[in-house]
């Protein structure tokens, strides 16, 4: 490691992308517009489930400005969208797997689902002509709860998956559970909801498709967190087309949380069409069809069960719980609640025997994904919120319960399946108490009930797997395809370099980071370096960014690509300093003769690979341009402790966050304050989800009834404090830049850790549990309710 | 959205004859209108754009009121040094109403046509006893307000004042909503000349005066003699935000608030 890149690594070097995103020349999908272009609008269902007995469109073709009408009679040959991750149940059968039509075949299943795709001059037109469109539905019974749907006599959504449900897996082992239980000196029981959340990124999804004669290929620019993936699964799985005709353009993104990461109905309705009315065609979502169509997060039903002994050493743990899937299974929907859930089970703790069992459940609602976090905020919030629980029940101090069952021996495996390579628990959790003033809270709490509120503190020391994922293991699991991840370093002749990454910024700042990995390595000014993302046709594949992956896993694969790349250097640089190739040290962007002060500057290099006059032409290829290819071999454990401090106002019900620390080892760092950044983003995203916000479909019409900013309440800045945010280091063992991941550790940490504040507040009043999100209503009534008890 | 007429009124007069000649919605502020408009909610083949009109804007002291144009922004309210030194109640509520953006346009005329039941302006309106000036008549606030997005106003009518009689003392104490920050509950307590007066928005489905408060408060004008009066939840909205139940507390806890800024 040279000065320079001790000097760029770890730096909070300003977000290169800022510049254009702060003077509002940041391209967005919607600011593209192309010649000829058409205006497309999708007519969705009124209805959660009815039958489609027939489409008239003779009205709304003949509208003004149509250009096309189009409803899923129309598409023959299309195959339906599909599902990347197969789950077995307990069986040995294989997931239920129902078609996905791209428009609807004889029934729609969710408010929103997809029934007609009207193109048209303008935007108005099409949707004047949507209104013409006449469909006859007969209105069936609808189903909205997971656990509803699994009961007998519930409204059938597939034929094709008897009884609604998806599988029902199962992980650990139950037998060993179930004798810890046995002899356990203390029980603790906890019935948890993982509220339902509609990912509400700022700019909705948006796609500009079209079709060139004169190549047969196709471009279709789209709001996408990983374009070579939407590709890959439009062309090969769905619409038949040959992956090398179809080029993905995800220009600058606002922010996806997950629900950009899925091929949706939309974009590949209108790949199809593009070629049919051979013009280009726009969409751009509106907010309105952005909550009802978007992929949701969450929706859990579980019980837990935590086994101790007399001395708080967690014996067992058991989890049983019901994921809702939605209508349809969306396109990474099944591993969510299975893979990326169960296996955290263990969290930070030495818990020897877990079992978890997850049945998956079909309803009639948008489809469910992955959301920030995916699956391990759902796991952490039943870990911490039980630990919570049994540490309130058996009068151990919170922070105490977790010491005494931390892991601390390295590498370790744990009973669901992880191993764990390195995590230092006892340094965040330290370090957050001294953060949080965690001596001073008692005096606190004491001055909070003079003026008669409820002072409450709660931890969530979480763990999440990140840097997915190792691709055989994956495969192993289910997964339908690899999760490695590449990237190519195009070192120009002049010495300057453009990155190109398989990984997506939407908010990341992967241009800024990424270009500090490569300035840092190569000792070049971070000036010199620009990121190339979000193009299947100038990026050479790519698995996308998603489960806080990018610097790990597409952060590695440009690391090899620039290692790639000096080792030719030292070859090139062997060859003008006429030395041996084994006597050249690359540092602070020289390539140097060992023990001379003979060297060659990198630029230099790069000139005479590029102006090969003098050159090794016998043994070496010009140029200097590497590509690689990285699949990681473990998963990264990014941890921490946050711990979070709340005042509650019994009169209103209203909790105020009056202090949020976070200490997170995300192992090292290159960009400190991207990192906080992230963190703070995470933060506020997983106290919005337990303090505010809740999608809730009307149980008997299946109406989304949060279905704008009017009733779905999204945390605004003042209802969050300034977060204080730290950090530990254990570098992760197995990538060579040492880093796990923190884009995703904010929302994974923070509804545990706010609940239990709530809950430690409440129970001076006897309150021991109810469900996220604690709004003011909530509280009140958890209040009046342990009042009557 | 769908297509359109606007018609850009001069006068009162201009206006109300193009109200009657096209059968088309005056618009104010737009602020409910139009978002209800974009999402082809509201189709009104005519507009008229009542924001040209001088007479229709300012805020001015007469003798022991305090008049407002029905035209006259939210935000123009906020920072009115006569509203401040006569009703300051009035400019702590226009603060609290939606965002910089929504208080920029919106205008305490549209939001009091609109009767929206969890608009703030009607409980300020109707906590006052204050009196609505219209193109035809006069109209006091306990006339005023009928239920749900009705009001007395007949068609074609314009508000074009709103006058506020000088109080004593007031204060409004607004419950957000979460999620749209409009009132869940809101009260507004006032002593005016003609008596204690206290009117709550948000809680049912429109604007009303509570009489057990009223009543308490002019035995005793304290904080804890709002809070102790139980408000019957028979009438109120019960929703996704809040039951019958919270709200009926809230109007207490509200009430008590709204008495203890009172200065």
């Amino acid at each position: 490691m040279g000065a320079n890149e001790e000097g760029v690594i770890g730096k909070a070097v300003r977000r290169k992308e800022d510049a254009r995103f702060l003077t509002g020349t940041g391209q967005y999908t919607d600011d593209v517009n192309q010649p000829n272009q058409t205006q497309a609008f999708f007519l969705r269902s009124p209805h959660a489930h009815a039958k489609i007995r027939g489409i008239d469109t003779a009205k709304a073709k003949a509208s003004p400005g149509v250009v096309a009408v189009y409803t899923g009679a129309d598409l023959e040959g299309v195959n339906g969208l599909p599902c990347g991750w197969l789950i077995h149940s307990t069986d040995g059968t294989p997931m239920k797997e129902p078609p996905h039509p791209v428009l609807a075949k004889g029934k729609v299943r969710y408010v929103g689902d997809h029934v007609a795709l009207v193109i048209a001059e303008t935007l108005a037109q099409a949707k004047d002509a949507a209104e013409l469109i006449e469909v006859d539905y007969e209105v069936l019974p609808s189903v909205v709860n997971p656990i509803d749907a699994l009961k007998p006599g519930a409204p059938q959504i597939h034929d094709e998956a008897p009884g609604n449900k998806c599988y029902t897996w199962a992980l650990g082992d139950k037998a060993a559970v179930d004798a810890a239980f046995s002899k356990a000196a203390h029980v603790t029981r906890l019935d948890l909801v993982n509220n339902r959340l509609i990912p509400n990124a700022i700019e909705p999804r948006a796609a500009v498709a079209s079709y060139s004669r004169a190549d047969d290929a196709y471009t279709l620019y789209t709001t996408s967190q990983n374009p070579h993936v939407e590709r890959l699964l439009m062309t090969a799985f769905v619409l038949g087309l040959p992956e090398h005709k179809v080029r993905v353009i995800a220009p600058d993104v606002g922010g996806g949380f997950g629900s950009k990461i899925y091929l949706y109905a939309e974009e590949t309705a209108m790949v199809w069409a593009a070629k049919r009315v051979n013009r280009p065609i726009k969409w751009a979502c509106e907010r309105s069809e952005s909550f009802l169509s978007d992929a949701h997060g969450r929706d859990h039903v579980t019980r837990a069960e935590l086994a101790l002994d007399k001395d708080g050493k967690f014996l067992a743990l058991r989890v049983h719980t019901v994921a809702a899937m939605g209508a349809y299974l969306s396109t990474f929907a099944s591993c969510i609640p299975t893979i990326l859930y169960a296996t955290l089970l263990a969290g930070q703790y030495t818990t020897p025997a877990i079992y978890a069992e997850v049945t998956a459940a079909f309803t009639n609602t948008a489809p469910v994904d992955a959301y920030r976090g995916a699956g391990r905020p759902e796991a952490t919030y039943v870990v911490e919120r039980i630990v919570h629980q049994a540490a309130a029940e058996t009068g151990i101090a919170q922070d105490e319960l977790r010491r005494r069952n931390f892991i601390r021996t390295f590498p370790y495996q744990t009973p669901v399946a992880l191993l764990y390579d390195t995590g230092g628990y006892d340094a965040c959790l330290d370090e957050a108490n001294r953060m949080a003033d965690v001596k001073g809270f008692a005096a606190r709490k004491a001055e909070s009930a003079k003026h008669g509120k409820l002072r409450g503190l709660g931890y969530a020391s979480y763990i999440e797997a990140c840097g997915l994922a190792p691709s055989n293991i994956a495969g192993a699991l289910g997964a339908r395809a690899g999760l490695f991840e590449a990237g190519e370093v195009r070192v120009h002749p002049t010495g300057s370099v453009t990155v190109f990454t398989g990984s997506h910024s939407h908010g990341q700042g992967h241009e800024t980071t990424f270009a500090q990995v490569v300035a840092g390595r190569l000792g070049i000014p971070v000036e010199n370096v620009d990121v190339v993302h979000g193009d299947t046709g100038r990026v050479v594949f790519g698995m996308g960014t998603y489960g806080s992956r990018s610097l790990a896993v597409g952060g590695t694969a440009i690391v090899k690509a620039v290692d790639k790349v000096i080792d030719k250097g030292k070859k090139i640089a062997a060859h003008l300093l006429e030395a041996a190739e084994t006597d050249i040290e690359f540092r602070d962007g020289k390539f140097t003769v060992a023990g001379t002060d003979r060297s060659k500057a990198f630029g230099e290099v790069a000139l005479a690979a590029y102006v090969p006059h003098n050159y090794p032409l016998d043994r070496l290829e010009p140029g200097l341009n590497e590509t690689a290819f990285y699949d990681p071999t473990n998963f990264t454990f990014p941890a921490g402790t946050h711990v979070c401090e709340v005042e509650i106002d019994p009169d209103t019900g209203v909790v105020k966050v009056v202090q949020f620390c976070a200490c997170d080892d995300f192992g090292n760092i290159i960009n400190p304050m991207i990192v906080e950044g992230q963190v703070h983003g995470g933060v506020a995203q997983g106290l919005g989800q337990a303090m505010l916000e809740n999608c809730v479909y009307d149980p008997k019409s299946g109406q989304l009834l949060t279905g704008t900013y009017m009733d779905y309440a999204m945390p605004r800045a003042d209802d969050l404090p300034s977060f204080k945010v730290g950090t530990k280091v254990t570098p992760c063992t197995h990538n060579p830049l040492g880093a796990k991941g923190c884009g995703e550790a904010g929302a994974i940490g923070a509804p545990a850790a706010f609940m239990n504040a709530v809950m430690d507040a409440l129970a001076a009043v006897g309150v021991k549990h109810f469900d996220m999100p604690a709004t003011p209503h909530r509280v009140w009534a958890a209040i009046q309710s342990a009042k009557h008890a | 959205m769908y297509a359109f007429e606007l018609h850009h009124a001069k006068s009162v007069a201009d206006a109300s004859a193009a109200l009657s000649r096209t059968g088309g919605k005056a618009l104010a502020g737009g602020q409910s209108l139009v978002a209800a408009m974009k999402l082809r909610l509201a189709q009104p083949g005519h507009l008229v754009d009542l924001s040209g009109i001088p007479e229709l804007k300012g805020i001015r002291r007469e003798g022991d009121h305090l008049v407002i144009g029905a035209m006259t922004r939210h935000a123009d309210v906020v920072s009115s040094e006569a509203v401040k030194g006569a009703i300051p109640a009035l400019a702590a509520l226009a603060e609290g109403i939606g965002d910089r953006q929504v208080r920029n346009m919106g205008t305490i005329g549209g939001s009091i046509a609109n009767n929206d039941p969890a608009a703030d302006w009607p409980a300020a309106v109707l906590g006052l006893g204050a009196t609505v000036v219209t193109s035809k008549r006069k109209i006091a606030a306990d006339e005023f307000f009928k239920g749900m997005f009705e009001t007395a106003l007949a068609e074609g009518e314009i508000i074009t004042a709103v006058s506020f009689p000088v109080p004593k003392k007031a204060a409004y104490a607004k419950f957000p909503n979460p999620a749209s920050r409009f009132a869940l509950v809101g009260v507004f307590v006032a002593q005016t000349g003609a008596g204690t007066r206290v009117a709550v928005t948000g809680a049912a489905s429109s604007v009303f005066r509570s009489k057990a408060h009223e009543d308490a408060l002019a035995k005793d004008w304290s904080a804890a003699a709002a809070k102790a009066v139980r408000t019957p939840d028979a009438n109120l909205n019960s929703d996704l935000h809040g039951t019958a139940a919270y709200r009926a507390h809230l109007v207490s806890v509200m009430a008590s608030r709204a008495v203890g800024a009172t200065h």
